[in-house]
């Protein structure tokens, strides 16, 4: 904390504050784009940085990374796309609050909670480091495969209204996980078209079935004259949306809390992060129904959640050179070209840039805050654009984004067939985060319970080894709860809209 | 009038496609590169190959080289089949699309499985580095030489679980040449990439592994590198003792060598100027002391080394991988 405190003043020089500034208004609008994820963004940038100082370079690649895992937020309320996987959380609520003529404080509501999570990962960065990096070796096979399983149970809850058509749905998420060479042995599975042999890569899929059935729907009501709800600019209500936030404790603490948990896990990525704190939140809730319709609460859990996740994320890198995300494991290129190898060197004889790194993701995320915050205010340009013109440009960004992810029209394709089988789902009551959720989990799932019989077969046996540790009892109980949890408040609610039915009945 | 100009513009563009077409390959080498080359990595960003692509080619741009920069597109997928079944089935021959090789792993996959590409649909450009498999063990194991580990092993077949990024790759190819060489079993857990296999040594949750000299070198701390799958020791680390030193014979079939290649059917006028260019450019100052820097072993080969190393690592693993299957 010392050390933070005296290398501070370097993040600021003016050159290091420009690079700051113009990384995070970049980084914004490219978090904004469907399919440049925060991965593909740092991965692009990190060539720029050869020629810099380390210290500038390190402070451009950490900007970017915290502006573009907040800009996401701005598609998946405006138009319904997830910029990225990590954002599928906020969308949920996040869009119908834009529908309803609220872009803008949806928008406050998320750069707002994306600060105050962001901030308590970084303070959790900062004062906690060699404790967690113990506990995130502590993670092997079997306790991944535990976490996958619970992220699974979260699926559950996903879909308001039905617990059996969520887990249906991802389910079938699942089941498209396991397309393509399996991950281990490499034997191809349902690879009967050609432009499957990759398997569903995850960002395809999240556009798929996020933005196609959107285009859709757009274009099943172009021709009625919609909404009466007045896209205005929402003049004034920066402050009070600003202490409505921050009144939302709850939401806040639980997403940052599981966004850092999240963080410190290898491998896990903010992909899982948002949705876990998202679900949690709605289970703490007095009313659960009023999630997915609206409810500024959603919002604040998922984007506090998904910005708490890239401090911690940076823990196993910085000490033991194992990256958190993908997008951590980008960054460690940008830090081995400079000759920073990650260990405690990196704090003791490398101090100077280092904790300059630590202190401008510091800065970024208030120059994200309010530089979103500046953006927002254009958000109901977005929301006035008709239905037709809104089809059509969804469609091209949904192209575009999905294709600039590998070069690849394949993907498109799946993108396509995807987005079409969803569109037939959502007539019928299954909604896409289950889906998304079971792609992005069968792959951690399959592949960790692969390794673990193969270690457990040599050793103690496999149900030794899956059921014994107390990290996995502690997990497996979380499992347990949280579909428990689903299974007796969907009782509960089923009885509940039984006796007004009756009651009904009664009074007629 | 809108309509009439998109179609008259359109028609411009299919005559100047069919002008170029008519045109050519000579007219093509003589401009060569006047756009930007993609090149096409097989595993994601981030990892080791992924992370040297992008710094050997970093000076492409200049006007001593290309002249052009190389855009890397990342296409991962059963440890680098995908990407390179789509290069050699769908990737332009007009030289704008280079891939990045991984030797012996394109190989070996080619031997066991129906891939779409081997060393003959392949057009060697040049070689950039060779990362040497390392055998590491957690710190706190028991395994202080390959002696012991050799002799544990051998009371305990199977008993050993060892880690590496993947099937059939640098690292697995070592661990089928040490159970040959030594006589033992091993339990072999295939990775996805080089730093989960190194994670689940380090945290122990693995009892050995074979791993990337490079990141072997960054972890020393928290490891013990018992030996040195190679010919001679090397330089990051001249203490660790080679297989051969200890009586083990495991030569250097499992070097990691990464490089470019074009697909078959690339113009000779190409092959020939990217040929000449690339081992220049792989010796920058520049890009050497940034190789240097992030502990990346460099080792620049022209495009009739590569040839004849690629033939030499066939013929040495069709041996190898026959040998495994009569075993079965």
């Amino acid at each position: 904390m010392v050390d933070f405190l005296t290398y501070f003043p370097q993040a600021l020089t003016p050159i290091n504050l420009l690079v700051l500034v113009l990384g995070v208004i970049g980084g914004l609008f490219l978090g904004a784009t469907p399919g440049l994820s925060p991965t593909m963004a740092v991965a692009l940038l990190v060539p720029f940085t050869f020629h810099m100082e380390p210290a500038t370079g390190l402070v451009l690649l950490g900007a970017v990374y915290t502006a573009t895992v907040a800009g996401g937020a701005i598609s998946a309320i405006l138009i319904n796309i997830p910029g990225a996987p990590a954002n599928i959380a906020t969308l949920l609520d996040g869009h119908p609050m834009a529908k309803q003529g609220q872009a803008q404080k949806a928008l406050y509501y998320c750069f707002i909670s994306s600060l105050v999570g962001g901030l308590f990962g970084m303070v959790i960065m900062i004062f906690f480091t060699p404790p967690l990096a113990e506990i995130s070796m502590e993670f092997g096979p079997s306790e991944m495969f535990w976490i996958a399983v619970f992220g699974i149970s979260v699926m559950a809850g996903l879909t308001s209204g039905s617990v059996l058509k969520g887990l249906i749905g991802g389910m079938f998420g699942l089941l498209v996980s396991v397309i393509g060479y399996s991950p281990m042995l490499a034997t191809p599975r349902f690879v009967f078209h050609d432009v499957l042999t990759g398997g569903v890569a995850i960002v395809p899929a999240l556009i798929g079935l996020f933005a196609i059935p959107q285009v859709f729907s757009l274009m099943e009501t172009a021709h009625k004259v919609t909404s009466d709800v007045e896209f205005k600019p929402q003049k004034g209500i920066l402050w009070k949306t600003i202490k409505e936030n921050l009144g939302h404790v709850k939401a806040l603490s639980i997403g940052s809390v599981v966004g850092s948990i999240i963080g410190v896990i290898p491998g896990a990525g903010g992909q899982v992060a948002g949705l876990i704190a998202y679900d949690q939140v709605r289970k703490f809730s007095k009313n659960p129904q009023s999630f997915g319709t609206g409810n500024p609460e959603g919002v604040a859990a998922a984007e506090s959640a998904n910005n708490a996740m890239v401090g911690p994320s940076l823990i196993p890198l910085l000490t033991l050179s194992v990256p958190g995300s993908p997008t951590a494991a980008v960054l460690l290129g940008g830090l081995l070209i400079h000759g920073l190898f990650p260990g405690p060197d990196l704090f003791r004889e490398h101090a100077a840039v280092t904790y300059t790194f630590i202190a401008s993701l510091v800065l970024a995320q208030f120059a994200m805050c309010i530089f979103g915050i500046m953006m927002a205010r254009y958000s109901h340009s977005v929301m006035k654009v008709p239905d037709l013109e809104m089809a059509a440009a969804v469609t091209v960004l949904a192209i575009f984004g999905t294709y600039s992810v590998q070069n690849s029209f394949d993907d498109v394709i799946v993108m396509f067939a995807l987005g079409t089988i969803m569109y037939i789902g959502r007539k019928v009551g299954f909604s896409a985060a289950p889906v998304v959720l079971g792609i992005i989990l069968g792959v951690i799932a399959e592949d960790n319970f692969l390794k673990g019989k193969l270690i457990a077969d040599t050793d103690v046996g496999v149900v030794a080894y899956f059921f014994t540790g107390s990290l996995n009892v502690i997990i497996i109980a979380l499992c347990v709860v949280s579909v428990g949890y689903s299974v007796f408040s969907e009782a509960r609610q089923y009885k509940k809209a039984q006796a007004q039915a009756k009651a009904k009945e009664a009074g007629s | 009038m809108k309509g009439k100009s998109f179609l008259t513009r359109l028609a411009a563009v299919a005559l100047a496609v069919a002008l170029m077409l008519a045109c050519g390959l000579p007219a093509m080498a003589e401009g060569y590169p006047d756009k930007p080359v993609s090149m096409i990595v097989t595993y994601s960003p981030g990892g080791a190959t992924d992370f040297q692509a992008r710094l050997v080619t970093m000076m492409a741009g200049d006007d001593k080289y290309l002249g052009q920069p190389i855009v890397i597109i990342n296409k991962p997928g059963a440890g680098g089949q995908v990407g390179w079944n789509w290069f050699v089935q769908k990737g332009s021959k007009d030289g704008y699309t280079l891939a990045s090789y991984n030797v012996p792993h394109f190989i070996a996959q080619s031997i066991v499985y129906p891939t779409k590409y081997d060393i003959n649909t392949f057009e060697p450009v040049a070689n950039w580095g060779a990362d040497p498999a390392v055998l590491i063990v957690p710190k706190d194991s028991p395994f202080n030489n390959v002696k012991d580990f050799v002799a544990y092993a051998k009371k305990n077949p199977g008993k050993i679980t060892l880690s590496g990024a993947g099937m059939y790759v640098g690292h697995h190819i070592a661990a089928l040449q040490l159970m040959k060489a030594a006589g033992i079993k091993l339990t072999y857990i295939p990775e996805k990439g080089g730093v989960p296999a190194m994670q689940s040594v380090i945290s122990g949750k693995v009892k050995a592994g074979f791993n990337n000299l490079s990141d072997a070198y960054r972890n020393q701390d928290r490891l013990k590198i018992l030996a040195i799958a190679d010919l001679e020791r090397h330089e990051f680390l001249p203490k660790v003792p080679t297989f051969k030193e200890d009586g083990i014979d495991v030569d250097n079939s499992s070097v990691n060598y990464r490089g470019v290649v074009l697909p078959k059917g690339a113009s000779p006028e190409v092959i020939a100027k990217l040929a000449e260019v690339f081992p220049k450019m792989f010796n920058d100052k520049k890009v050497k002391a940034k190789m240097k820097a992030s502990g990346s072993p460099e080792k620049v080969m022209t495009r009739d080394q590569v040839i004849k190393m690629f033939k030499e690592r066939q013929a040495y693993l069709e041996g190898l991988l026959a040998d495994l299957k009569k075993k079965k």
